[in-house]
């Protein structure tokens, strides 16, 4: 039992003066992504045939290239920014909470950096 | 984690049924969330009888008219009946809203009754709202100026100015706002909600304030304002028609604009 004043609870340890770069960013990425599935949708539906070998020059092609590293990196950006709230809303014990932001974290750096390497090692030739 | 069932002692069970006398014409039945916590009984839900044509038309005239006259022990807040004061707040037919500026021929119907959701319960309709008064408190809702008052009036405010206040202002905190929304639900710890960020708001766009950039840091943070995900129950249920989302939305954006 605590004799704490419910307003002491309220106040806490003060506001974190955080969160808002958060909210923006997931904002951002937001407007990136729109703009970056748009394309992607447009782009692919021009193709006129989806062989191994069709695919692997589209994503040659340099400005593919970009915008597709610039989806993936997006993309794991939003969904990072995302599942960290579902997060907060849900995980409430303490050690947990903190455990899973930072694997959330872990993970979605992981996909990120997959993806980049697999859109790299095609757009540059590599052994596919 | 957050729980998403009742623990086994706040299950809901079947309740007495109050009877009409015999010859009521105008008949409607209210159903009605009784809970003690001193008697370690579980929740139950009430049945009364009420004949329409013996009482006023407002759900809240349906409930003193069953504490007078049928069961003295049902609990409830009450005082203005006209919708201002705030007191009667409760879950009526699904939404929270006053009693007192519900007629009861709008529901169609039994009538369910229960407390405003997802709060701990003193007795029957009557929730703790001991954090919300906390958490209201806690944003400050005075003037907070460094320049002295002119000695001879009081400080002026434009009247565009003042319709910025006039809607937050307005709020008569009910609490039907924050215990809509289901972020408050979760986190009503840390998350101050909806109805004590429209006040912070109110004094926020107050142009005689001079503490905007003190208020906007103590809100500042990943729960006491950005928990509020635009669910907008807030906004949908308010009895006052005020639109708490918007302020909110108003002061992310306040949040945002400081930066760039």
């Amino acid at each position: 039992m605590s004799l704490r004043s419910p307003l002491s609870r309220v106040l806490g340890s003060g506001s974190a003066k955080e969160g808002t770069n958060h909210w923006w960013m997931q904002r951002v990425t937001a407007i990136g992504l729109l703009i970056l599935g748009a394309w992607f949708l447009i782009s692919i539906a021009q193709m006129e045939s989806y062989g191994h070998n069709d695919l692997a020059a589209w994503v040659g092609d340099p400005f593919n290239a970009v915008m597709l590293l610039l989806a993936s990196i997006t993309l794991a950006w939003h969904s990072s920014l995302g599942i960290q709230i579902v997060i907060e809303d849900y995980v409430h014990g303490p050690a947990l909470k903190v455990a899973s932001i930072i694997l959330n974290k872990f993970a979605h750096l992981f996909l990120g950096a997959a993806a980049v390497l697999a859109v790299l090692s095609v757009a540059l030739g590599g052994s596919v | 984690m957050a729980e998403f069932t009742l623990p086994p002692n706040s299950k809901i069970k079947k309740g007495r049924h109050f009877a009409a006398e015999k010859g009521s014409a105008n008949l409607r039945q209210f159903v009605v969330y009784r809970y003690d916590p001193s008697s370690g009984e579980n929740p139950r839900m009430d049945t009364y009888e009420i004949d329409m044509d013996s009482c006023g038309p407002m759900v809240l005239d349906a409930l003193i008219k069953i504490k007078n006259e049928i069961d003295p022990t049902l609990t409830f807040r009450r005082s203005c009946r006209e919708g201002i004061c705030g007191s009667c707040a409760m879950n009526v037919d699904g939404r929270n809203t006053l009693a007192c500026t519900v007629p009861a021929d709008s529901i169609r119907g039994d009538v369910k009754i229960y407390p405003l959701p997802h709060m701990g319960i003193v007795k029957d309709l009557v929730p703790d709202l001991t954090n919300f008064y906390a958490q209201y408190a806690s944003i400050k809702p005075w003037l907070q100026t460094r320049t002295p008052a002119p000695p001879d009036h009081e400080r002026l405010q434009s009247k565009e100015d003042q319709e910025k206040i006039d809607d937050p202002a307005a709020c008569i905190l009910c609490a039907c706002c924050s215990t809509s929304c289901p972020s408050y639900w979760w986190n009503s710890d840390r998350y101050l909600g909806p109805a004590a960020l429209l006040a912070a708001y109110r004094w926020l766009v107050d142009s005689r304030d001079e503490a905007t950039g003190e208020r906007l840091d103590d809100l500042e943070d990943p729960f006491r304002l950005y928990r509020c995900h635009t669910i907008m129950n807030c906004t949908n249920t308010c009895p006052k028609n005020l639109n708490p989302a918007k302020a909110i939305a108003e002061t992310k954006k306040m949040l945002a604009e400081r930066r760039h």
